[in-house]
C-alpha cells in the first residue's frame, strides 16, 4: 500500500465532524517566540525533521525499504538527492536486517534512523529490538550503547488496511525496558518529537499515525526545534473526567470531548506522547482533579497500554477515583477490513463511556 | 548437476576409502562419514530409474543442469595432499593454494527457454509434447488473467474497489506453473499468483467476491483485496507479511512426505521477499528435512521501487540454491512452455526424490506495484514498454499456438470480449452482494469464541442499533 487521500474517504464517513480543525485544537505552545509558521501536513513535517536531522549531524543516516525514492508514504522525499545515496538509501527487503544494521551503525556513534514500511512488518525485527537494541547498554555495563537508534514506522487504521496495514503494536514495545516508545498526534508534534527521538541517547521506536499523514494539517515552524520526551500534555482542560490517549485516537477523543461538553460534561484530554517511560505525574495530577479516568487506543483492549495506565492510576489514586477506570479500545480481534468501522473505538463509543463513567 | 555431484562424490569416497581404510574404523567423525555415504547411496540417480511420463524433458533438463555445473569452474586444483579431512558432509581435501571462492561466476547462469521471442520453438528442444488441449487452456487462462487485471484495475481507479494489484507481465509464470502441477499439490503463494487459482477453477465471481469482501468471500471480508485463498483448491490463504509462507511450505511438504502423498508443496515468492530471513529458513529447512517442495521465485526486477541491484549482489536467486544444497534452475518466466517444462520436471524430482527444488523465473512486473503505487516515479517508461511489448509472455505463447494451428484471431476476439463481459457481470453482482454479518467479525479468532469476545459482540450490537450512522449499512446485524 502506498498513500492516497481516497483511502481516508471511508473513515471520514463515520467521523462526521472531520479532522480539519485538528491543528487549532491541538496547537502546541513550543514556538511562541518564533516567526509565523506555514501549514504542513504530517508527512511533510516528518520530512522536515529528517532533513534537519541529516543536516545538523553529518553522522546521521536514513534508510529502509524504498526510502530512496521517498518512501511509500513520501516521508523521505528529496533526502537522497540532498544528502546522497551513502546517507539515505534503500535496504534489502528485510526488517531484521534493517534494525540489526541500524543497531551496529548506532553503536559506532552514529544516528541511525531506520524506517519500517508498516508497523505491521516490524515483527521480523522484534528480536533485534527486544533482545538487542533494548539491552545493548545494560548487558555491557554501559560500555556499549545503541542510543543513536530511532526506528520509524507508520501505524494504525487507515480506512481499508485490514489485518496487515492497520495494526497498533505499541504495547509490545512498552513491555521492553530499554526502549522508548513515542507517538505524535499532529504535524507540529511529529516534527519536534521526532527530532527529540533521533537525538535522544536511547533507542526509540517512533510510531507515526498514517491516517494523519496527509489529513492532519497545522502550522509547523520551519526551524529546528525539539519537544521533550516523557512529558505528557494536557491539550484540553476540564474538571469531570480525564481522558488519556496518543496518536490518531486523540482526534476521535477530542470530538467526544466537544460533544460531552454540549451535555454539560467537562473533559480533560491528555496526550501521553511518550508511552515508555511515561509521564505518570501529569496523568495522576489530572485524575486527582477530576476523579475519573478513561483511556482510549486503537489496539485491542486486552493487554493494551491502557491496562498499564489504569493499573498505575488505581495504585496512586484509588481513594480519589469516583468510578472504575474506563477503556475504549479496539476489539480483541485481528484488525478486519469490512468490519473496520465496527472494530474502531469510535467517537460515540468514547462519548457513551464518558457519560457512563461520569454518571457511575 | 546433483546427479553428477552425487556420482562423483561416491567415486571419490570409494577411492578414498580404499586408500585409507583405517578411517572407517578410527575416524572420530565416523558417524558423519557414514551418514554422508548413506545419503549418497539413498539418492535416487536421476534420470536413470525415472519411470515418469515426463521422460521427454530429460534431454533438455540435463543439458541445462550441465551448463550449471559450477563446481567445475571453481578455481581449485586437484589436491595432492592425501591427509584429506573427514568432516561432516563428506571428505574435504586440503590444498596449499590459498584460493578464495570468487563472489560470482564469470558467466551468469543461463536461462532455460524453449520458445524464442517470436514464439518459435528453439531447435534442439524436443519439447512440443504439450497437447493442444493443455496449450489452449493455458492460453485461455493467460488471456483471462489479463482481462481480469484490466477490468479490476479500472474498477479500482473508479473507486469501486478499495485495492488491486495486477499480475501483468507474469501471466506465463502464473498459468504455466499451475498447469504443470496437480490439484493435490499445495500452493503457498505470495500475492501476484492469482493465475494458479484461476487454473484450478476459482471462478470469476469467487475472485470478485474476495475483492469486495462480501458474503461470498471465503475470507469473510476480513482481509484486503487480492488476499485469496481456497481450501477446496489447495491454495493457502494469502498473507501480506512477506516470505512467511516459505518455511510454512516446508512444514506442509514434510507432512506430505510423511503421508507418502504423490504431491508436493509449491511456494511462490518474489525477488524482494528473497531478502527476508524466512527465505533462508525456508530453503535451509527444506534441504535438511528433504522436503518435497518447489520454490518458485518470480524475479521481476523490482520490489516496489527497489531494483534487484539494491536487493542482492548474487547472480539472482538461482545460485542461492546450491549454497543450501538445493537443485536449482533459472527459467525464462515469459516463456510459458519453458515454465511448464521446468515446473513439471521440478515437481517430478521433488516427489520422486523427496527433495526441494528451486526455480528462478526471470520476468518483469509490467504494472505498478499496486493501485497505491506509481512506478513511473522510479523506473523508465521505455523499460516498461519493452517488457510489455517485445517480451510479452502472452503474445509469445499465442504466436506458438497460432503457428501450430491451435488458435485463431476470431477465437481471440471472442474470448476477450466474452471474459470482459463476464468479469463486468461479476462486479455488478459482487457490488450488490451484502457484506458478511457482524458475527463474522468475532468468529474464527479461536475455534470457540471466548467470553471477552462474546461480551464485546453484545456491546457492539447495542452500539450499532444506537448509532446506525457510524456503521456501514451493508453489514447485516
Ligand atoms: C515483512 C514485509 N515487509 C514489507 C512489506 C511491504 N511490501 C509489500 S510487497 C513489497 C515488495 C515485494 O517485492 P517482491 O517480493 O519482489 O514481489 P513483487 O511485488 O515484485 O511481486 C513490500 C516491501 C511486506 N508486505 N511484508
Ligand atoms: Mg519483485
Amino acid at each position: 500500500m502506498g498513500t492516497g487521500l481516497t483511502r481516508f474517504g471511508r473513515r471520514m464517513r463515520w467521523v462526521p465532524s472531520g479532522l480539519t480543525r485538528l491543528g487549532k485544537q491541538f496547537s502546541t505552545s513550543v514556538c511562541d517566540n518564533n516567526p509565523p509558521a506555514k501549514s504542513f501536513n504530517l508527512y511533510t513535517a516528518i520530512n522536515q525533521a529528517l532533513h534537519i536531522a541529516l543536516e545538523t549531524d553529518p553522522r546521521a543516516y536514513v534508510f529502509g525499504e524504498d526510502v530512496g525514492f521517498g518512501g511509500v508514504f513520501r516521508c523521505t522525499t528529496g533526502l537522497a538527492d540532498r544528502f546522497g545515496k551513502t546517507r539515505v538509501f534503500n535496504t534489502p527487503l528485510c526488517e531484521q536486517g534493517i534494525v540489526g544494521f541500524a543497531i551496529g551503525l548506532a553503536a559506532m556513534g552514529n544516528r541511525a534512523i531506520a524506517e519500517i514500511q508498516f508497523a505491521d512488518y516490524i515483527f521480523p525485527a522484534f528480536d533485534q529490538l527486544v533482545n538487542e537494541a533494548a539491552k545493548f547498554r545494560y548487558r555491557s555495563g554501559n560500555q556499549f550503547n545503541c542510543g543513536g537508534l530511532t526506528v520509524r514506522a507508520p501505524y494504525g487504521a487507515v480506512g481499508h488496511g485490514a489485518l496487515y496495514h492497520s495494526q497498533s503494536p505499541e504495547a509490545f514495545f512498552c513491555h521492553v525496558p530499554g526502549l522508548k516508545v513515542v507517538i505524535p498526534r499532529s504535524p507540529r508534534e511529529a516534527k519536534g518529537l521526532l527530532l527529540s527521538s533521533i537525538r535522544d541517547p536511547n533507542p526509540v521506536v517512533f510510531f507515526e499515525p498514517k491516517w494523519l499523514y496527509r489529513l492532519s494539517v497545522e502550522e509547523v515552524p520551519e526551524h529546528d526545534y525539539m519537544l521533550p520526551l516523557s512529558e505528557a500534555q494536557v491539550i484540553r482542560e476540564g474538571s469531570d473526567i480525564t481522558l488519556v490517549g496518543w496518536g490518531a485516537q486523540l482526534s476521535i477523543m477530542e470530538q467526544a470531548c466537544i460533544d460531552a461538553e454540549k451535555e454539560g460534561i467537562s473533559c480533560e484530554l491528555i496526550d501521553l506522547k511518550t508511552l515508555i517511560p511515561w509521564d505518570k505525574e501529569t496523568v495522576e495530577a489530572s485524575v486527582r482533579k477530576t476523579g475519573r479516568l478513561l483511556i482510549s487506543h486503537e489496539a485491542p483492549v486486552t493487554g493494551g497500554f491502557g491496562a498499564e495506565i489504569a493499573a498505575s492510576i488505581v495504585e496512586r489514586c484509588f481513594l480519589r477515583l469516583e468510578a472504575p477506570v474506563a477503556r475504549v479500545c479496539g476489539l480483541d480481534t485481528p484488525f478486519p477490513l469490512v468490519f473496520e468501522p465496527l472494530y474502531m473505538p469510535t467517537k460515540n463509543k468514547v462519548l457513551d463511556s464518558i457519560k457512563s463513567t461520569v454518571n457511575y | 548437476m546433483a546427479l553428477w555431484l552425487t556420482r562423483s562424490r561416491t567415486v571419490v569416497l570409494q577411492s578414498l576409502k580404499q586408500k585409507h581404510a583405517f578411517w572407517a574404523a578410527a575416524a572420530p567423525l565416523r558417524s558423519s562419514s557414514s551418514s554422508s555415504s548413506s545419503s549418497s547411496s539413498s539418492t535416487v540417480p536421476f534420470p536413470c530409474n525415472s519411470s515418469s511420463p515426463n521422460l521427454f524433458w530429460v534431454n533438455c533438463r540435463f543439458k541445462s543442469t550441465l551448463a550449471m555445473n559450477q563446481l567445475d569452474s571453481l578455481p581449485f586444483s586437484d589436491s595432492d595432499d592425501e591427509q584429506a579431512l573427514d568432516f561432516p558432509g563428506g571428505k574435504v581435501t586440503y590444498t596449499s593454494e590459498m584460493t578464495f571462492i570468487p563472489e560470482s561466476q564469470e558467466k551468469r547462469v543461463p536461462c532455460y527457454r524453449v520458445l524464442d521471442d517470436n514464439g518459435d520453438l528453439l531447435i534442439g528442444s524436443h519439447l512440443h509434447q504439450m497437447s493442444k488441449e493443455v496449450a489452449r487452456k493455458i492460453y485461455n487462462n493467460m488471456v483471462t488473467l489479463q482481462v481480469m487485471d484490466t477490468v479490476f484495475y479500472e474498477a479500482q481507479r473508479q473507486g469501486r474497489l478499495t485495492f488491486y494489484l495486477t499480475s501483468s507481465g507474469e501471466e506465463a509464470i502464473n498459468i504455466a506453473s499451475a498447469a504443470a502441477l496437480t490439484p493435490d499439490d499445495v500452493i503457498l503463494a505470495q500475492y501476484r499468483e492469482p493465475g494458479v487459482l484461476l487454473w484450478r477453477g476459482f471462478t470469476l465471481q469467487e475472485f470478485t467476491d474476495q475483492l469486495y469482501g462480501n458474503k461470498g468471500d471465503y475470507g469473510k471480508g476480513r482481509q484486503m483485496a487480492i488476499h485469496y485463498g481456497s481450501k477446496k483448491l489447495n491454495y493457502v490463504t494469502i498473507s501480506s507479511p512477506l516470505a512467511t509462507q516459505l518455511p510454512q511450505a516446508v512444514g506442509i511438504a514434510y507432512s506430505l512426505k510423511m503421508d507418502k502423498k504423490d504431491a508436493c508443496a509449491v511456494a511462490y515468492t518474489g525477488d524482494g521477499a528473497s531478502s527476508e530471513g524466512d527465505f533462508h529458513a525456508g530453503l535451509n529447512f527444506a534441504a535438511v528435512l528433504e522436503a518435497p517442495v518447489v520454490f518458485i521465485c518470480r524475479n521481476n526486477g523490482w520490489a516496489i521501487s527497489t531494483n534487484i541491484s539494491e536487493q542482492f549482489r548474487s547472480d539472482g536467486i538461482v545460485v542461492k540454491g546450491q549454497a543450501y544444497g538445493i537443485r536449482s534452475i533459472r527459467v525464462d518466466g515469459n516463456d510459458a512452455l519453458a515454465v511448464y517444462n521446468a515446473i513439471s520436471t521440478a515437481r517430478e524430482m521433488a516427489i520422486t526424490e523427496q527433495r526441494p527444488i528451486l526455480v528462478e523465473a526471470l520476468t518483469y512486473r509490467v504494472g505498478h506495484h499496486s493501485t497505491s503505487d506509481d512506478s513511473t516515479k522510479y523506473r523508465p517508461l521505455e523499460e516498461i514498454e519493452y517488457w510489455k511489448t517485445t517480451r510479452n509472455p502472452v503474445n509469445r505463447f499465442r504466436n506458438w499456438i497460432v503457428k501450430n494451428g491451435w488458435w485463431s484471431d476470431k477465437e481471440e476476439t471472442e474470448l476477450r470480449s466474452s471474459i470482459k463481459k463476464q468479469v463486468m457481470h461479476t462486479i455488478q453482482v459482487g457490488e450488490k452482494t451484502e457484506k458478511p454479518p457482524v458475527a463474522d467479525l468475532f468468529s474464527d479468532v479461536y475455534d470457540v469464541t471466548p467470553s471477552n469476545l462474546r461480551e464485546q459482540e453484545k456491546q457492539l450490537r447495542e452500539d450499532m442499533i444506537k448509532y446506525p450512522q457510524d456503521y456501514p449499512s451493508d453489514v447485516p446485524l
